[in-house]
């Protein structure tokens, strides 16, 4: 039944997808560890490191695509899910650097040694073991997605409303983690880490397993989101996300639809933040500021929303901008950046894919509907509500 | 004729030698503090406190302090002051410098315990007789602070003397923080020990507080005991009531900042139906169109620096109005039934702001002084009010007014009106609805600007002032309800206050948090917000 | 009269809007197997009718049974729905990004829980149901095509599909031939005709010669309670009924 449920997702953009992170799985590791280092084709390990990034960002992408995309919500605090997941690896983390802090005490990390603390809080027992760390980075953001779509979805809220408070939501966890006695690091963060499972994590082959790791899990998330766009359940989403009322006149129950959608991105975006965190060695609560979760949303616009690979392609090429700007013209990359918010709602509505999909769409083709459900015809029904 | 003149010669006579007797009479009993020794000194302080001159107070607490010396050359009383191996000296009285002398040339006034009282009593003496009500009052406080027995003596006889109330009462006061604490407390009467725990209670303060607090932990008798435990409580009560009272007065302060943020959103989400995430950065730009025109006055006319808010109101409405229309002609327009999109487009203008503020005026904060009419603090009742937050306050009502009325009763505001509710009927009607809209956009944009002009006062300037207030602003217009500036009254001077409450207990941050929460937690039983517009007509 | 033979029972329903009291202590019964037709001028509380009976809106008082024992008023729309009531909309609301097949599947009776649809595969016989449907519809040509790009009269057969699809015990079907051609609203009317028996039909309609086509008991509404109620020849001979609504 699994294997049905892949099955039906794999259509021809998720294998144009999966080739291409197959590729990347393998062509990466080789090209950085094999390939000798006066090649042209030869990767530095600091390049990894940064295409891992960019991936953590892509699916964190997909999983807001999942919501925005498929279910209509726009979520303005999805970073908060993503920090969650950051925080949840880095507790472990830290406690795998015992004894080898700075002030070498085995059982507390640094900063609560330096707040006068002289006991673990509760809250990062079993953090340990990376079994338990792992579950957390699903089952934290989980669980506070759960609760929130829990109330939210049950009154009703929709549209603006909603986008409001998602922001509101990751803004109060701005400043919970802010304060140095939540016991997370305060403005510092957690940062300073050792090794991960064993194995040095600034070494060369820990972070090429880490790239490798992160590309499974874009493509595993791949496959889970189309298949569940591809099923029945997808169809109800991508339905109630232009006629809501319809969807309940016809015995749906929407809002446990909408949580289920909400809860499994949360979740692909913990994972997304906890790949990401050993890859940039540090996780801190500006993280979880507006900002960032609103340009997550600017990556989906970009590449195409209600594609699932768009998010993909679009956390790509904005980030890869975004490091030239910021390295080569940082007074500019807050214009560019805004200015690009701008030009995609103005003039790219449907982002690249969407353009694609145009400028294909008048080559002369068997005009066959795609067993995916397509989000642009929505959007050319004169005032349609919402976005 | 002549008469008259011979009496005015005399009594011009009499006047000059007096004066001049009151200045020459200090001056030997200063000198007589060098001599005689110990008893000699107290003499000589004994005419001093009776001569009752003012004058004479500094000497006294210069001896008091051990820096009343004698130069032995020529016996003169001196004030020297320790520099290096040597001594500074000046004169006493008239403080005049003296120029240095060595350490063997001078030899210090020494005072014994007995002397120590005699000074206290005379220095109390003095200051409580002062001509002064100032000094005669500051010297009451002192008192009361030092409860120094030995002036228990001088308070008495000065509170027989004295006709004004307030400084009476201070004197009461002290005389009663003296007797409560002292060894007189055991032979006081019931009566006594009542009413003196009443007049500390009439006090009111933090320092009767504590000083009923004490008495009632070791009085010296039972009696004060119970006096002062039940004065304490009545006392707790009151100052309780006043601390809350001074919390709704912070809410007010915090809740009408928060209007004025807020309304220019209200206007442009309620009226129009458009999100406007650059809203904070309208703000902001508010703030330095102030700071502008305030470096303009500092450098053109620094004299009429206390008119430059006056000027820069109307700047910032123009200014952050003008950037208003043209983000609505260029970016919105285009985007009308779209808000999610609307909401994209005007963060990206939001970040382009911030980083060309930034750019041109730096990251750091900029200074923007307040003019003298803000300034500073009254009292009322147990209350502290800062004119600067009152003048918000009463600017923030104003404003609300003022758009309540531009709304309902101009012509402009019936357009805005139709506009919201039936676009095609208004263009129909002969409206220019996307001058309309410009003007509506540009009316929110200014208001904005208006509130950076107030912000600029209590909070820093910086490309990120808006930012600090663009969540509160949505918070509020979601709480209070869309479409209804009365919603956005409420919901800001309710979550203003709320979050003042909560302060005192939680924490500024954990406050801010806790009112997020009760606010996602709110929408899900109101979810269009309190004053929500009902009927089929709104569902879309 | 008791409530408990009966398919659906309204008793002394009100509704009102800020002051505006858009149905008056309304009260209808539909027997099993009954089609009604609902005529009577705007503002009626037609809509409105429908409206409480599906839960989107709650009545300020009266009663509101389901087959003699369920209480409408406490459920939510998707739970009444559940029960076996179908609503077709005034504006052909079906789903545009879908295809007419995916709109039918969707529509289609089936365990209506996330889990279940997630992992569904669809059975022969909902295929056979779902072509069935399609034939009485005349869209089998038609399956592949997105849905946003049907013709109105189409989108008006699609939901009509839609509705059939669920299987629903009660049928409310407001303005069905809205915008037709007269040879689609003679088919629509047959068509009509032909599931009622099985299914129970609640019609509310202005065109007059569609509910002759009908040919069935009428019920109508006016200022928010029921104003006549019979043969259409009887109530049109009303004078009430012409004095608000019909006319001379």
């Amino acid at each position: 039944m699994l294997l049905r449920f892949f099955l039906m997702g794999l259509d021809r953009k998720a294998g144009i997808v999966l080739t291409i992170l197959a590729f990347l799985a393998v062509a990466v590791p080789v090209m950085t560890l094999w390939v000798p280092a006066d090649s042209p084709f030869h990767l530095s390990v600091f390049t990894v490191s940064l295409l891992g990034k960019y991936l953590c960002f892509a699916l964190l992408a997909l999983a807001l695509d999942l919501v925005w995309g498929y279910c209509g919500i726009l979520s303005l605090g999805h970073a908060a899910f993503f920090a969650l997941g950051g925080y949840a690896m880095g507790m472990y983390l830290m406690r795998q650097i015992g004894p080898r802090g700075v002030y070498g005490n085995p059982e507390l990390p640094d900063f609560m040694v330096f707040l006068n603390w002289t006991e673990l809080p509760w809250y990062w027992w079993g953090f340990d073991q990376f079994w338990f760390a792992a579950l957390m980075v699903l089952v934290v953001p989980g669980a506070l997605a759960f609760a929130f779509g829990w109330f939210a979805f049950r009154s009703r809220v929709t549209g603006v409303y909603l986008s409001i408070i998602t922001q509101a939501l990751t803004f109060a966890l701005l400043l919970a983690f802010f304060r140095n006695d939540m016991g997370f690091g305060g403005n510092n963060g957690l940062t300073d880490f050792k090794d991960i499972l064993g194995y040095d994590i600034q070494a060369d082959t820990t972070r090429v397993a880490l790239f490798v790791a992160t590309v499974a899990a874009l493509a595993l998330s791949y496959m889970i989101a189309s298949g569940v766009i591809a099923s029945k359940l997808g169809k109800v989403l991508v339905a109630l996300r232009d006629a809501e009322s319809r969807v309940r006149f016809m015995g749906y129950d929407t809002e446990s639809y909408k949580l289920f959608a909400w809860t499994l991105s949360a979740c692909m975006a913990g994972v997304a933040g906890a790949l990401y965190v050993p890859q940039v060695g540090i996780i801190n609560p500006s993280e979880f500021a507006p900002a960032s979760s609103i340009e997550a949303v600017i990556w989906v616009a970009v590449g195409g929303r209600g594609t699932l690979a768009g998010g993909i392609l679009g956390a790509v090429l904005v980030n890869m901008g975004k490091s030239y700007f910021t390295g080569a013209l940082p007074e500019l990359w807050l214009f560019a950046l805004g200015g690009l918010f701008v030009a995609v709602t103005l003039f790219l509505p449907k982002g690249l894919l969407g353009l694609w999909g145009q400028l294909t769409a008048k080559l002369p083709r068997r005009n066959k509907a795609s067993p995916l459900p397509n989000a642009q015809p929505a959007n050319q029904t004169a005032g349609q509500k919402g976005a | 004729m002549r008469r008259a003149l011979r009496w005015l010669m005399a009594l011009c006579v009499v006047v000059a030698t007096s004066t001049a007797a009151f200045a020459a009479d200090l001056r030997p009993l200063v000198q007589a503090l060098g001599s005689g020794g110990y008893s000699g000194t107290e003499k000589a302080l004994a005419q001093l406190s009776e001569a009752g001159d003012p004058a004479a107070v500094p000497v006294i607490e210069a001896l008091q302090a051990g820096d009343l010396f004698v130069r032995k050359a020529d016996g003169t009383v001196v004030i020297a002051r320790k520099a290096g191996d040597a001594y500074t000296l000046t004169d006493p009285l008239t403080r005049a410098a003296l120029g240095d002398a060595p350490a063997a040339a001078v030899e210090k006034i020494r005072i014994n315990n007995a002397l120590r009282r005699a000074i206290s009593a005379s220095l109390g003496a003095l200051t409580l007789m002062s001509p002064d009500a100032g000094v005669r009052r500051s010297a009451a406080d002192a008192v009361f602070k030092s409860r120094d027995a030995q002036a228990l003596e001088t308070l008495n006889a000065a509170i027989a003397k004295e006709q004004d109330k307030g400084v009476r009462a201070a004197m009461e006061q002290a005389r009663a923080a003296i007797l409560l604490t002292g060894e007189a407390a055991s032979k006081m009467s019931d009566a006594e020990i009542q009413s003196a725990t009443d007049t500390l209670t009439a006090r009111g303060d933090r320092d009767a507080l504590v000083l009923l607090n004490m008495v009632a932990g070791s009085g010296a008798s039972d009696v004060t005991k119970r006096s002062a435990a039940a004065a304490v409580s009545t006392l707790e009560q009151k100052l309780a009531f006043w601390a809350a009272l001074q919390n709704l007065w912070y809410g007010l302060s915090l809740g009408s900042v928060l209007l004025l943020a807020a309304i220019g959103l209200a206007v442009t989400f309620g009226v129009m139906g458009v999100i406007n995430m650059a809203h904070g950065e309208m703000v902001m730009i508010g703030a330095y169109t102030t700071f502008l025109v305030q470096e303009a006055f500092r450098a053109y006319a620094p004299g009429l620096f206390d008119l430059s808010i006056l000027v820069a109101l109307p700047a910032a409405f123009l200014v952050s109005g003008g950037v208003g229309i043209i983000i609505e002609r260029s970016v919105i327009r285009w985007l009308y039934g779209r808000p999610l999109e609307t909401l994209l487009a005007t963060w990206g203008l939001s970040l382009a702001l911030q980083q060309a503020v930034r750019s041109i005026f730096g990251p750091t904060n900029r200074e923007v002084g307040a003019p003298s009419w803000m300034s500073g603090a009254f009292e009322l009742g147990g209350l502290t009010i800062t004119y600067g937050r009152l003048w918000i306050v009463i600017f923030a009502f104003a404003v609300f007014a003022a758009l309540l009325v531009a709304l309902k009763r101009t012509w402009f505001g019936l357009s805005i009106r139709a506009v919201t509710q039936n676009r095609p009927m208004a263009n129909a009607m002969g409206i220019r609805t996307a001058r309309v809209d410009a003007l509506t956009f540009g009316l929110g944009s200014g208001i904005a600007g208006l509130a950076g002009v107030a912000l600029s006062q209590i909070d820093n300037v910086s490309p990120n002032l808006g930012q600090g207030y663009i969540i509160d602003s949505f918070m509020v217009v979601v709480f209070g309800g869309v479409g209804n500036l009365w919603g956005t009254l409420v919901g800001a001077l309710t979550l203003g206050s709320i979050n003042k409450f909560l302060e005192p207990y939680a924490g500024a941050v954990l406050g801010k948090i806790l009112v997020l929460i009760f606010i996602i937690l709110f929408i899900q039983r109101r979810p269009r917000g309190l004053f929500a517009l009902k009927g089929r007509a709104v569902e879309a | 009269m008791s409530a408990e033979s009966t398919l659906l029972y309204l008793d002394g329903v009100s509704v009102s809007f800020d002051g505006f009291k858009a149905l008056n202590s309304l009260s209808l019964v539909m027997m099993p197997g009954e089609m009604r037709a609902i005529i009577g001028p705007n503002g009626a509380g037609k809509t409105t009718m429908m409206d409480v009976i599906t839960g989107k809106t709650r009545p300020d008082t009266g009663t509101i049974l389901f087959e003699g024992q369920t209480d409408l008023t406490r459920l939510r729309e998707a739970a009444i729905a559940n029960l076996g009531i179908g609503r077709k909309f005034q504006r052909p609301t079906v789903f545009e990004p879908h295809t007419v097949w995916d709109n039918l599947e969707l529509a289609l009776k089936a365990p209506r829980r996330p889990l279940k649809t997630l992992t569904y595969a669809i059975s022969r016989d909902d295929r056979a149901r779902i072509e069935e449907i399609l034939n009485i519809t005349r869209l089998s040509p038609l399956r592949g095509r997105q849905a946003g790009s049907l013709s109105h009269g189409q989108k008006q057969w699609l939901e009509i599909g839609m509705l059939l699809a669920q299987d629903p015990k009660l049928l409310l079907v407001d303005e069905p031939v809205a915008g037709m051609t007269d040879a689609e609203t003679e088919q629509t009317a047959e068509l009509l005709c032909s599931i009622a028996g099985k299914h129970s039909v609640i019609v509310v309609e202005h065109d007059m010669s569609f509910v002759r086509a009908l040919g069935v008991k009428v019920t109508v509404l006016a200022e928010g309670s029921v104003l006549a109620e019979g043969s259409l020849d009887s109530v049109s001979a009303n004078a009430q009924v012409i004095d608000t609504y019909l006319g001379r």
